[in-house]
């Protein structure tokens, strides 16, 4: 039997009152085909879902973890980026 | 009681039964995790049906008999269903011609059945309808995709539908429960189910680039309760903790 495995793909599921897919987990699969089928199997059987997205896993760009401290650190110190900084006056 | 119908309703359920018991051997022994699971959710899919089935023939069998006592303490002539889906998972390719040429007649069946007149079983084959569609999609799939893969899994597809297709004739017989259940409506008359089965087997197997066997000799007996050695083992799997266990629950 050959040891090649199927590629693999990055699995999203809308949940019932979901209102955007969210990623659940990665599975393999021949094809985009087979990996719904797959997905529907291995992730929606429990009634979870109403619709799936799925993507193979090397079309994913990631950001690398090297580059964590120029690309989020700057965040750490500007809490005032969030909308609840500012203090509305009322009367 | 309703005799022709209580053996009806068994001759439909056993083979849910015996095919989901089947179906769930391969439970944590699928070729991949996902082939796994997709084999015993149809196992459960097709228990599920059962219980429906046995729930409304203890009702008429109108005993103390429970949709339990059916299913797990009938001796192995008691059993009618096709000798077909008990056969074996000898391989993956075994598992999924069985899965396929089992799915095409029972979507085709359940179709049908939809429109008998007796209101509980048109219910149950609405309910089932759904999930027989996905269980023919998935065996369909795999068919075409083993037979138009490697050479090894052509090889090995091509073998299982030779292997099984002496099993297929029966699916068109019919017991005395059946003859009379039709003459009311109640059944389905699954001689009429014949050509369009073939038809759609033999479509989908040249699909996936196989030979259709042209054995013309067919295997029989599972419907009348005589089946081959296979079934024996099964049942002493399924039967297993109510013998041991009698009454038990969980």
């Amino acid at each position: 039997m050959s040891k090649k495995n199927w590629p693999l793909w990055e699995i999203f599921v809308r949940s019932k009152n979901g209102l955007e897919h969210r990623h659940f987990g990665s599975l393999h699969a021949a094809d985009a085909e087979m990996a719904l089928e797959n997905a529907r199997d291995v992730y929606t059987r429990r009634n979870e879902g109403v619709s799936i997205w799925v993507t193979e896993s090397k079309h994913i760009t990631a950001s690398n973890p090297e580059n964590n401290g120029e690309l989020f650190e700057p965040a750490q110190d500007k809490v005032y980026r969030h909308p609840t900084f500012t203090i509305y006056q009322t009367k | 009681m309703k005799e022709n119908l209580y053996n009806y309703i068994l001759g439909i359920a056993d083979n849910s039964l015996i095919l989901g018991q089947r179906m769930g051997e391969l439970c944590g022994h699928g070729p991949s995790l996902e082939t796994d699971i997709a084999c015993t959710n149809i196992s459960l899919d097709l228990l599920g049906q059962v219980r429906s089935y046995f729930q409304y023939a203890a009702k008429i069998a109108g005993d103390d008999r429970t949709e339990d006592d059916i299913a797990m303490l009938r001796k192995e002539r008691d059993y009618k269903n096709v000798l077909l889906v008990e056969q074996p998972n000898l391989n993956f390719a075994h598992t999924i011609g069985r899965q396929f040429l089992f799915d095409v007649y029972h979507l085709a069946f359940l179709a049908e059945l939809q429109k008998s007149t007796d209101l509980t079983l048109s219910a149950i084959a609405n309910k089932c309808i759904k999930e027989v569609s996905y269980h023919e999609r998935f065996s369909s799939d795999w068919v075409k995709r083993l037979g138009d893969g490697t050479s090894e899994s052509k090889e090995k597809i091509q073998e299982a539908i030779n292997d099984l297709w002496t099993y297929t004739d029966e699916l068109f017989h019919q017991t005395k429960a059946d003859k009379a259940t039709v003459l009311e409506s109640v059944g389905v008359d699954v001689t009429k189910l014949k050509d369009d089965y073939y038809k759609r087997v033999k479509d989908l197997l040249e699909e996936a680039t196989l030979k259709i066997p042209d054995s013309k000799w067919f295997q029989k007996g599972g419907k009348e309760g005589i089946h081959t050695e296979h079934l024996g083992y099964l049942l002493t799997d399924l039967q297993y903790m109510q013998r041991t266990y009698p009454n038990m629950e969980w």
